[in-house]
């Protein structure tokens, strides 16, 4: 970790004219990724501004049924609210399948959202990554890439996206809510994170001078069956080598709506739009299960040492849709 | 030597006596030392495998604020190599020096030592620092990226083992893979160093295995007398095999603090531990068995092949173990060594054995189901009852009695032996079961103990408590003998002044230092019953074989005087003995060995390719344990640490380069608590009085062999895909036949 400045933003304005002066100043809230990588010199930033101190508390239930949460709204915070077990249980699922007690305890919730690769070579500054270093080349294509994406990569970037957290958020419908200098925006989760392309550092659509300040999910669907399907190496604290996140409406054992999202195997948070149509309208059962899994892993394109991760993914979505439907009321 | 029977202390139960210290934070292990002046050195690792340092560019890091000094290649002193000798106690784990020459031999070793007044400065300068190299193109991966085998370094044989395979009606031909693993132990590896005097004294914190090797090897290397230089390890968060002889971090650091005249410390990070500080290295190994269709063994050819690193080696001597396995006549080994672009390897918990039995206890499972055999009774049909390999009979051998009553315990009879056969929920149960086995060994020992004024006694030996619960054990050593209590015995490791002790290592410690704390307790009482019977005392003008020794006081004819009573009488602050104990010829007579049985239960749901292991039941015969409580946490912990290599565990090292791409705690799975079968451990209690005067073996080990292949053995019956090559990653088992896609 090199030496860097050290400032606390009383309020958003603050915040925002901090990142305007320094363009290679970073926020911290949480800091699970930050720190990590700033002592492993991936990071460098010449400011950090710490956030902790705005007004970004809280978890509301909005007039139209939606909820809104908190960009500094810890993730073991969120997974325990009464609002988000009882109308969003995939939401508190995922997030529990993720990381420590100790790490869900830091982190947040924009921040889970903008953490960054595990790729070890990534974390690697003596590697190749067009993602830390525009244009240097990636060592995961023709390097060790078991943990690496079938789906969404690129020729210069095949880095998952690791969020246990933004897996359920694809699923339930998210909207994020962002303030810079002209003030508020807002965008949809799903529009937020980037395809690598051939441009891998570009991650979201953040601007450099905004902000995340708030979440807010789309109205639960009831009733509902939901399932967060996590296969990894070992039981814990172990970031998926492929997880589904599945909601279903039931009406007599014919699906109404349907969910589905993939985390572990994607360059983002993976929202399976044509598997889902494929289940409406279906008896809930195996057959149709099949079938979506297949529409989801359709583009997938594994790389040397990750075609299990196709078979895994299938796997996660048939067990989670039919945990989803014995989860059903 | 007198057999200790009815133990009152040993053998029970007994909470660690440092483990009050340890968890509030009063055991100073040795990240917590601390020195007026210390400085603080952070390594800079190479970034490449194989080539050469062209230049370093250190302009930037020597003007970061708080440092001092950048040691290397160009600008560090004139040392010389240790002789590098186990039997001259110099042992090293790599010889090179460091910053010896330009070569890079491996990712991760040093080019250079940044020391700054802060650990923070130190780091941020270390990263700082700029190489450049010349790479090389023909690097050596590691073992199992090619097919190279290596040179012979030792082989074995009896009988003629190719003549019965030339006849023999069954065979069972089969190759073997372990990923390279890491030990991981909790407290990284950290050197301090200082110096003293004008006839200069080197003092060295270390957290270490065996101070006496640091300290032999550091006299050595910096040419002084081995009394001018201490070694202090009074705590150590572990080790595993990868702190029993120093490595070169420690040589820079003492190097640093002699160069600049005050005292330096360096804590490894944990990625530079993982790279630079050792690691089981890679095997592959060829098992041949012959049997007959009774499944009687008639040949066995055991083929193996380690890692070892360019700058230094280490034979990790796979098939140490078959010659002695199992009644055969024929049996041949053969170990060979492979130089690749790693950091040099070192023992690793049951080094060698515990891959070997990976190998021959999945290919005796193999063998029973040609056979049709239940592999348990196949083991009982090839049972040693006595040492095949010296031909000498057993100390004492209860594999029997492990491999009965553990299957009875766990339940061995109710198996369904086919496949995928038994089922719950959407989980296939597999079944499997392997043998366990460690050799014993002792070492030579001194130790001191003094019976104190205030009626407290103190038992000093140079050995060091790794974690295993060294210090309990010698106080309930003192203790059984004194009759004082555990709680008012103070015991001195971890320090080159006191009497020499034995490397805590290969499951030696327990019978190594207690005959000599035993020796040096006696000779204390020696002390204090000759001035209770001399004038003046006590006991004056009685004999003193009369004199009877209970409960902390002498007693005889219904007089009785507390050892604190005695010593006032005299004005005395204490009386001290000295012992000393080392292997005699009893190893002309009896051959020496632990055994044990594990039977594992795995869960593996063909529907997510979920595989974890549900049930463990282990029976463990080492002997007498001396202090269960401790004997069995040692026994779980290794079995936790069995999981991980059955399952879990390896090494990454890139294909292309050699650069190893996961040492951190995320990327190098460990188990976790969620990992955590139904543990079930028996400690059996058939003292080894052959062995030594308290029965005991040693445990440290054995709980790791046979947990890898009784889980391959239990994956193999839930899945019908025998997997020979470790960690059993869940894609492997994807082509099972009852795989569900």
């Amino acid at each position: 970790m090199k030496p860097f400045a050290f400032s606390r933003a009383d309020s958003l304005e603050t915040a925002v004219e901090y990142r305007q002066a320094e363009p290679n100043s970073a926020f911290v809230a949480g800091g699970t990724t930050l720190l990590d990588l700033t002592k492993l010199d991936v990071m460098r930033p010449s400011r950090v501004i710490d956030i902790n101190a705005l007004p970004l508390e809280g978890i509301e239930r909005l007039g139209d049924d939606r909820l809104r949460i908190g960009a500094l709204v810890t993730n073991a915070e969120l997974a325990r609210h009464p609002a988000v077990r009882e109308d969003y249980p995939l939401l508190a699922r995922a997030i529990l399948a993720g990381a420590s007690t100790q790490v869900r305890n830091m982190a947040t919730t924009a921040g889970n959202i903008m953490q960054r690769t595990r790729c070890p070579y990534f974390r690697d500054v003596a590697a190749a990554c067009n993602k830390r270093q525009p244009g240097s080349g990636c060592d995961a294509i023709g390097g060790i890439n078991r943990m690496h994406a079938v789906l969404g990569g690129s020729e210069a970037c095949v880095a998952v996206h690791p969020s246990d957290m933004c897996v359920a958020l694809a699923a339930i419908g998210t909207t994020l809510t962002l303030h810079g200098p002209q003030g508020e925006r807002e965008i949809d989760f799903a529009d937020f994170h980037r395809l690598p392309g051939t441009t891998p550092h570009l991650e979201h659509m953040l601007g450099d001078d905004e902000l995340i300040v708030a979440i807010t999910l789309d109205p639960p669907l009831r009733p509902l069956g939901t399932a967060y399907l996590k296969l990894r190496d070992r039981a814990s604290y172990e970031f998926a080598l492929a997880s589904a996140g599945a909601m279903l409406s039931l009406d007599d054992g014919m699906i109404g709506e349907a969910r589905l999202a993939l985390g572990g195997v994607a360059t983002r948070p993976w929202r399976c739009h044509e598997a889902e149509a494929l289940l409406v309208g279906r008896r809930a059962e195996e057959a149709a299960f099949t079938q979506a899994a297949d529409a989801a892993l359709a583009e997938a394109q594994p790389l040397s040492h990750n075609a299990f991760k196709v078979v895994l993914a299938r796997q996660a979505i048939v067990r989670a849709l039919r945990d989803a439907r014995e989860g059903h009321p | 030597m007198s057999e200790i029977n009815d133990p009152a202390i040993v053998g029970h139960q007994t909470p660690r006596i440092d483990g009050e210290d340890k968890l509030t934070g009063r055991a100073t292990y040795t990240t917590d030392w601390q020195v007026t002046g210390m400085l603080h050195g952070y390594p800079v690792p190479a970034t490449i495998a194989h080539g050469t340092l062209e230049a370093l560019e250190l302009d930037e890091a020597r003007a970061m604020p708080g440092v001092v000094d950048i040691l290397h290649h160009r600008h560090f002193p004139e040392l010389q190599r240790s002789p590098n000798s186990m039997k001259h106690g110099d042992q090293v784990s790599e010889v090179r020096l460091p910053f010896e020459d330009e070569r890079i031999y491996y990712h991760g070793q040093y080019i250079a030592l940044v020391v700054a007044e802060t650990f923070d400065q130190a780091r941020a300068a270390a990263l700082c620092v700029r190489a450049r190299y010349r790479r090389e193109h023909d690097v050596r991966p590691g073992l199992l990226s090619g097919d190279a085998e290596g040179e012979t370094v030792d082989d074995y044989s009896r009988g003629d083992p190719d003549i019965a395979f030339a006849s023999a009606p069954v065979i069972h031909d089969a190759t073997y893979t372990i990923a390279p693993e890491s030990h991981v132990p909790l407290e990284p590896h950290v050197t301090l160093a200082e110096w003293h005097g004008s006839e200069p004294r080197l003092i060295v914190h270390e957290s270490t295995q065996g101070i006496f090797y640091e300290r032999n090897a550091l006299a050595r290397i910096f040419d002084l007398p081995a009394e001018r230089v201490e070694v202090i390890s009074h705590y150590i968060g572990s080790g595993f095999g990868n702190k029993l002889f120093m490595w070169p971090h420690a040589v820079a650091t003492a190097a640093a603090a002699r160069l600049l005249g005050r005292p330096v410390k360096t804590v490894l990070p944990r990625q530079q531990d993982m790279m630079s500080t050792g690691q089981r290295p890679a095997s592959r190994q060829r098992i041949r068995l012959a049997a007959d269709p009774d499944g009687r063994l008639m040949a066995i050819h055991h083929d193996s092949t380690s890692e070892t690193s360019l700058v230094d080696r280490h034979v990790d001597a796979c098939g140490g173990a078959t010659p002695s396995a199992y009644a055969c006549d024929n049996v041949a080994t053969r170990q060979r060594l492979l130089a690749v672009n790693h950091g040099t390897p070192c023992p690793m918990r049951a080094p060698g054995e515990v891959s070997g039995i990976f190998a021959l206890e999945s290919a005796i499972d193999e063998l029973a189901l040609e056979l049709d055999m239940d592999p348990l009774a196949l083991r009982l049909r090839n049972y040693a009852d006595h040492d095949p390999q010296r031909d000498l009979p057993w100390s004492s051998k209860q594999l029997d009695v492990c491999l009965k009553g553990a299957a009875e315990r766990f339940g061995w009879a109710a198996r369904d032996p086919r496949i995928g056969a038994m089922r719950k929920g959407d989980e296939i149960i597999g079944y499997g079961m392997a043998s366990a086995t460690w050799f014993a060994g002792r070492q030579p020992c001194e130790a001191r103990v003094e019976i104190r004024a205030d009626g407290s006694l103190l038992a000093a030996c140079g050995t060091q408590d790794i974690g295993t619960g060294t210090y309990t054990i010698v106080a309930q050593a003192v203790a059984e003998l004194t009759g004082v209590p555990v709680a008012s015995i103070d015991v001195r490791l971890g320090e080159t002044s006191l009497p020499a002790g034995p490397l805590s290592g290969g499951s030696m410690t327990t019978a190594t230092a207690l005959p000599a704390v035993a020796a040096a307790t006696r000779d204390a009482l020696d002390a204090l019953q000759e001035i209770a019977v001399g004038p003046g005392g006590h006991f004056a003008g009685h004999d003193r074989a009369s004199l009877e020794v209970k409960e902390g006081a002498l007693v005889a004819k219904g007089q009785r005087a507390g050892f604190a009573e005695i010593l006032a009488r005299h004005r005395l602050g204490s009386v001290s003995g000295k012992g000393s104990a080392a292997p005699g010829g009893e190893r002309r007579q009896y051959s020496f060995r632990s055994f044990g049985a594990h039977f594992v239960e795995v869960r593996w749901d063909p529907g997510i390719s979920r595989l974890r292991v549900a049930r463990v039941v282990s029976s463990i015969d080492v002997g007498r344990a001396v202090n269960p409580l401790a004997a069995r946490n040692q026994v779980e912990g290794a079995i936790a640490m069995g999981i991980g290599m059955g399952l879990l565990e390896r090494l990454e090292y890139d294909p292309r380069d050699a650069r190893l791409i996961n040492a951190n705690l995320a990327d190098y799975r460990v188990p976790v608590h969620a990992d955590m079968p139904d543990v079930d451990v028996e400690l059996l209690d058939y003292p080894d009085f052959r062995f030594n005067e308290f029965g005991a073996r040693g445990i440290g080990e054995i709980g790791l062999t046979g947990i890898a292949p009784a889980i391959a053995n239990a994956v193999h019956h839930a899945t019908g895909k025998r997997v020979r090559d470790l960690p059993i990653t869940i894609e492997t088992l994807l082509d099972s036949p009852l795989i569900m896609t």
